[in-house]
Parts: structure tokens; sequence; C-alpha cells
């Protein structure tokens, strides 16, 4: 199976009137197959960057990034993503949507079909396949963006923030699917959150970040992710490990941002 | 000026009557109609086809109004037609008076006319007998027959007993009298409100030239041929705009050194309009058809080159990433989500340069062409047929407004999710 491994990734972009900034620096994980990982941090601490040098978009300036026996260098069908705002086709209806990956890798329609009808029917959208996905709700478009990924059966999935701009109940059903499709599919899954509770919920790890520059502050392994598959995911946070672990994870963010605060009024 | 204030009567008076009398009756049972903030929203502010109505109606009717239509029952005062009268004191050199009459027939230019019969009457200043056309003046040496000359130093001191010389202009009971510097009399019949058809022609005249002109022709072409020739080189013009600036835009969108290649030609030549490559397109090309075509190419190209280069870079990134990361390349991630996510500014684009190739084409056959609707009518005009100048205006309008209507509703179709994202 594969592996993903990060090794010593540093980041740093030269600013147009000198000096630069170290977005990333020495990050180093190591990722085994069927893993969830959230990262958490405050803004600023490179979360977003690693995501996009994991998925090619970004050349690190230092490290690499293996995935089984060769070296990330570009994107590919190998590693999916979904974006915050499902970056959908809108001239395209749900099912070419969907059919994407699969039609762009040159495979037979027949051979995709039943593929792509059972993900829109895990995903819930079968009546809506031949919609149009600007016509579909922004948590219905989700939906689509995350059965595009799988149908490309990609090693791992990126995600983006891909719940941020949804409602807060929308948002508790969509982890729930997350949740069901990472068991099912077994696929390795990066998520980044800006929500604790997201994290705790849906990360079998759980990877802090600190900014400036942007490391690896603290890393946990979590049971509740394998607790929630299936569940009402609110029976899990009322679990009172996981609201002692939420207000560990709140403090050591809360501090992280202050000492920014701190440090940019000391410069000023 | 009468004009203007009968018109903003009408908007004020329609306003009034369709508000008291027909809003109870048309009132639309939607959600924008429960609305109580609609000064200021914009969306909120639909079109009052009852406005629209009228406003067409009130155009028309006063067209017809002022030009003495059949069609239109109400009329503006029109030229005076028929007969009058005006007198003249002539001074004789010794100083003494006479009075005498000028009897005037007025009318229609166009159709025939007798002088008026007249006793020549007493005194040594004699009647005299003059016929006048609507809008037109009439000299009058009205000293021929009398027997004090002007060469003698006779000259007149009134008219219809207002004193008047050389110079002055005297209202009389159907128009005006002017007395010429020489001393001679220019009698002018009142010109009413109407409007001359060689100005403007009655509706009914257009329509009757409109058929003429589509059974019979004009310089050597029927009507439908002359549109027929302006359409067929703006679509032949604009096919090859955009077929050659779309492409090209996209470069510009996609390469580095296509869009620095091509942006100082680009950005030097959207600016400069395409009337102004008139004179060296004909230079270059003649008045046939490949100059028209060469011109509307040029005034499409650079249009569609920017829309489509805008179109690129109107795709959002995340679009972009995400085609990769489901395994497209290059030229996937063109053919399935650059070309179609362009689709709507290149339909903006290609709206545009079909009015501008339209107005140019129109523009060019103003300056020389053997056939096309802006041919017809300069020619036209040169010949003061004023009711095919008019016609063709209206039809340019129309078609112009039909290419228009045409390429929103092909939008509608092929991008249907524009302005839905």
């Amino acid at each position: 199976m594969s592996t993903l491994s990060i090794e010593n990734i540093s980041m740093r972009f030269d600013l147009p009137g000198g000096g630069h900034v170290q977005a990333l620096k020495d990050v180093t994980l190591e990722l085994q197959s069927g893993e969830l990982l959230s990262v958490l941090g405050p803004s600023g601490c490179g979360k977003t960057t690693l995501l996009n040098i994991l998925a090619g978009f970004l050349a690190p300036t230092e490290g690499r990034i293996m995935l089984d026996d060769h070296q990330v260098k570009g994107p590919d069908a190998e590693r999916g993503m979904v974006f915050q705002q499902g970056a959908l086709f809108e001239w395209m209806s749900v099912r070419d949507n969907v059919s994407f990956g699969p039609r762009m890798a040159g495979r037979s329609k027949a051979d995709y079909t039943d593929s792509v009808n059972h993900l829109l029917e895990v995903v819930g959208l079968k009546d809506f396949k031949d919609k149009a996905v600007y016509e579909l709700s922004g948590g219905m478009q989700q939906r689509v963006a995350l059965a595009r990924c799988l149908a490309n059966d990609p090693d791992v999935i990126l995600m983006d923030e891909p719940l941020g701009a949804l409602d807060a109940l929308t948002r508790e059903k969509m982890q729930g699917l997350v949740l069901k499709l990472w068991k099912e599919t077994g696929k390795t899954i990066i998520l980044i959150t800006h929500s604790v509770e997201e994290a705790l919920l849906l990360g079998e790890r759980l990877l802090v970040m600190a900014p400036r520059p942007g490391r690896i502050h603290k890393e946990y392994r979590l049971p509740f992710a394998d607790e929630g598959v299936g569940k009402d995911l609110r029976e899990v946070k009322k679990n009172p490990e996981f609201g002692q672990k939420r207000e560990e994870i709140l403090s050591m963010i809360w501090d992280m941002e202050e000492e920014i605060m701190g440090r940019t009024e000391e410069t000023a | 000026m009468t004009l203007l204030l009968i018109y903003i009567a009408v908007f004020a008076l329609s306003f009034f009557v369709v508000r008291k009398l027909l809003r109870g009756a048309m009132q639309r049972r939607d959600f924008t109609s429960l609305k109580t903030v609609t000064f200021g929203d914009e969306s909120a502010v639909r079109p009052d086809r009852w406005a629209s109505v009228i406003s067409v109606v009130t155009i028309f009717l006063l067209w017809g109004a002022f030009t003495g239509s059949h069609w239109v029952p109400i009329h503006a005062p029109g030229p005076f037609v028929g007969d009058t009268q005006f007198t003249y004191t002539l001074e004789a050199p010794d100083g003494a008076r006479d009075d005498a009459t000028v009897y005037a027939r007025v009318f229609k230019v166009g159709e025939a006319v007798e002088e008026p019969e007249i006793e020549p009457g007493d005194g040594f200043a004699k009647n005299d007998a003059i016929t006048v056309g609507a809008w037109r003046s009439e000299l009058l040496l009205m000293d021929k027959n009398d027997e004090a000359k002007r060469s003698e130093g006779a000259k007149i001191v009134a008219i219809d007993g207002q004193p008047a010389g050389p110079g002055d202009t005297v209202k009389v009971a159907d128009g005006e009298v002017a007395i010429t510097s020489k001393g001679s009399l220019n009698f002018s019949p009142a010109k009413g409100m109407q409007m001359e058809p060689i100005w403007l022609p009655a509706p009914e005249a257009v329509v009757a030239r409109v058929g003429e002109i589509a059974s019979q022709g004009y310089q050597n072409f029927t009507l439908w041929e002359h549109l027929y020739w302006s359409l067929f080189r703006v679509i032949v013009g604009f096919f090859f705009g955009a077929l050659v600036g779309i492409p090209l835009g996209y470069a510009m969108g996609l390469s580095d050194w296509f869009r620095g290649w091509f942006d100082p030609i680009v950005e030097f030549m959207r600016p400069v309009p395409p009337l102004a490559l008139i004179p060296l397109v004909i230079i270059w090309a003649g008045i046939g058809e490949s100059g028209k075509i060469i011109l509307l190419f040029l005034a499409a190209l650079w249009i569609m080159t920017i829309s489509a280069r805008a179109g690129v870079s109107g795709v959002a990134i995340s679009k972009v990433h995400a085609a990769y990361s489901l395994g497209a390349s290059k030229w996937q991630l063109m053919r399935h989500v650059i070309m179609p996510n362009s689709l709507p500014e290149i339909f903006t684009g290609a709206r545009v340069a079909m009015g501008v190739c339209w107005g140019t084409v129109v523009a060019a056959e103003l300056v020389a062409a053997e056939k096309g609707a802006g041919m017809m009518i300069m020619v036209a005009s040169r010949f003061q047929l004023t009711d095919i100048v008019i016609m063709g205006i209206i039809l340019i309008g129309i078609i112009g407004y039909g290419i228009d209507i045409l390429m929103r509703k092909a939008e509608k179709w092929l991008v249907p999710w524009k302005g839905r994202v």
C-alpha cells in the first residue's frame, strides 16, 4: 500500500522589497495508507502551503515529498483534491463532473458508469445526476466534489477546508459523510480545517501547526474518528475526553495567536 | 421646442393615467411586488411595459401628426394653402401714395396651379397676382405693372398699412412679407408646424417606399440585396475576426511569450476606432468586398482577442488545480475547462463585436460602396429622397437590434450558468 512521507519540507518566499517569508520550516511527517490526518493551526501557519506542496501545485524550496517510491513533482490523479468551494465545472452535469477523472484518463463509458453511479448513490445524489451543478445547494456541491475526487480512485485525498463554507447543520452531516467515505474506501486523507471540533472529530491523527515559521507544533492520536463512524457525531462530542482535548487545543492555539499579536505590537 | 414640450406632456400624462387607472388591474402578485423599498433597489425596478408601448406609439403619433399623415387623426397645424392677399403702399417720387393689393394663391408643391384672376385696380399702383408653393416663398416685382417704377425713384413705404422699408419683415394675414434691400417684395406663406416631406416624410410615404424598393430596387439592387450584402459583410468579417481573435486571445492568456509579443499590438489597436481605418483600407484594398471584409475583420479581431484573453484569466485557479488533480493533461484542461469557462466572456465580446461591425459596415458603405444599406441611404440623401433615408435608418436599427437579440438567445442557450455561479 501507499506511504506518503513528507521529508524536511521548507518553503521560503522572497518578498519583492527584499526579505522573505518562511512559510514552512523542516516539516517532516509520515502517513501510512488509510490514515486520516487533520491539520489545525492559526492563520499563517502554512497549512494551505503544505497542502499545495502535497498536491504538487508548489515546489518546496527544500526537502521532498515521497509517495511510495516516487517523488511528487506535480499534480497527478494519484492525489485527489477537494477545495473549499467545490471548484466544480458549471458547464457539466453532476454526472459529468463526477466522471471527469475517468473520462480524462480515457476510460470507456461502460467501464466507469457503474462506479460513478455507485458514488452518486453513496453521497446521496442519485436523483440529481442530470442536474446542472449550479442548481445544487452548497452542501450538495461539496458532495459532488467528494464523489468527483473518489471517482478517480486516488491514493491520497487532500482536503482544503472542504466544509468551511457550509452552514453548521450541513457541516455536521457532511462530517459524518467524510468519516463514512474514509472507512468505506480506506483512503489516506489529509484534511485542513479551521475548526478544532472538526479536527478532533475527523482526525485519526491531528497535527497542530505553529506559525512564523510554519512548523509542526504538536501531534495527537485520537480515538474519536473511529468512534464516530456510522454514529451520531453529537454523541462523540459529549465524551468528556473530547471536551478536554478541545479545551487543550483551543488554549494552545489561543496562546499562539496571542504570541503573534504580542510580537506584532512589539515591532509596531 | 413645441415638440419637446408635447413629448414631455405625453410622458407625464400617460404616467399619471397608467398609474391611476391601470395599476389596480395590473397588480403583479410576485415577490418583488411585495418589496416596500424599491427606490434604490435596482432589482426591484422592472420596465413598465405600458410605458414601452406608449413610448413607441407616441413617437409614431408625433411623427404622423407633424408630417400630416393620413394614418393619424390629429395633426399639427399645416402650412397655409389657398388664396390670401395683402396690400402695399407705393410712394411715387413726387410724394404721392397709392395702395395696391397682391392676390396670392398658395398651392401644394407638385399640384397644378393657375394665377388668380384680378382687376388691375385704380391709381398708379396696380394690383398683382402670384402663386407660391407651400413652405416656399416667392419674390414679387410689384412695380412691373405699376406706373411708378423703382428705377424712377418709387418705393414701398408700408405693407397692409404698417410702415416698412427695405430690410423689414411685416406679418400679414397668412404669412409674412419681407422687403428686400432693393425694394421688391418677398412673400412667404405661413409654414405651420408640420415638417415638409423633404425634411421628414409621413410614415405612409416611408412604408410605400419599402414596398417600392423591395420590388423594384434602388441603384441596381433590391432592398433585400442591399441589406443582404451588409449582413453578409458583417458575418464574414466577424467570423474571421473571431476565428483569429479567439485563439490569439487564448494564446495570450496562456503563454508569456504570446502575451508579451501581442500586448503592445492589441493595446495599441484597441483604441483605434475601426472607422479611422477606412481610408487606409480603401487605399490598400479598394472599395470592393475584400476591403469591407478586411475592415470588419479588424473591427472584430481586437474585441474578440481581448474577450478571449479575459475569459482565460477569468478561470478560477481552483478549477485549474482541480482538473490537473483529476489527471487532466494540458490539452484536456484547455478543451474541458478553459474553453467552456471562457464562453461567457467570449459571448459578451461577440455581442460587442457584432454591434461594432454593424456600425462599421454602414459607415464604410456610406464612404464608398456599390451596394449595401449604408450606400443606399447615402445615395438617397444626395437626391434628397428622405423617405429612403428614413426607411434605411429604421431597417438598420431593426437589424442591429435583431442581431443583439439573437446573440442573447444563443448565449442563454449555450451558457446557461452565466450569472448563476
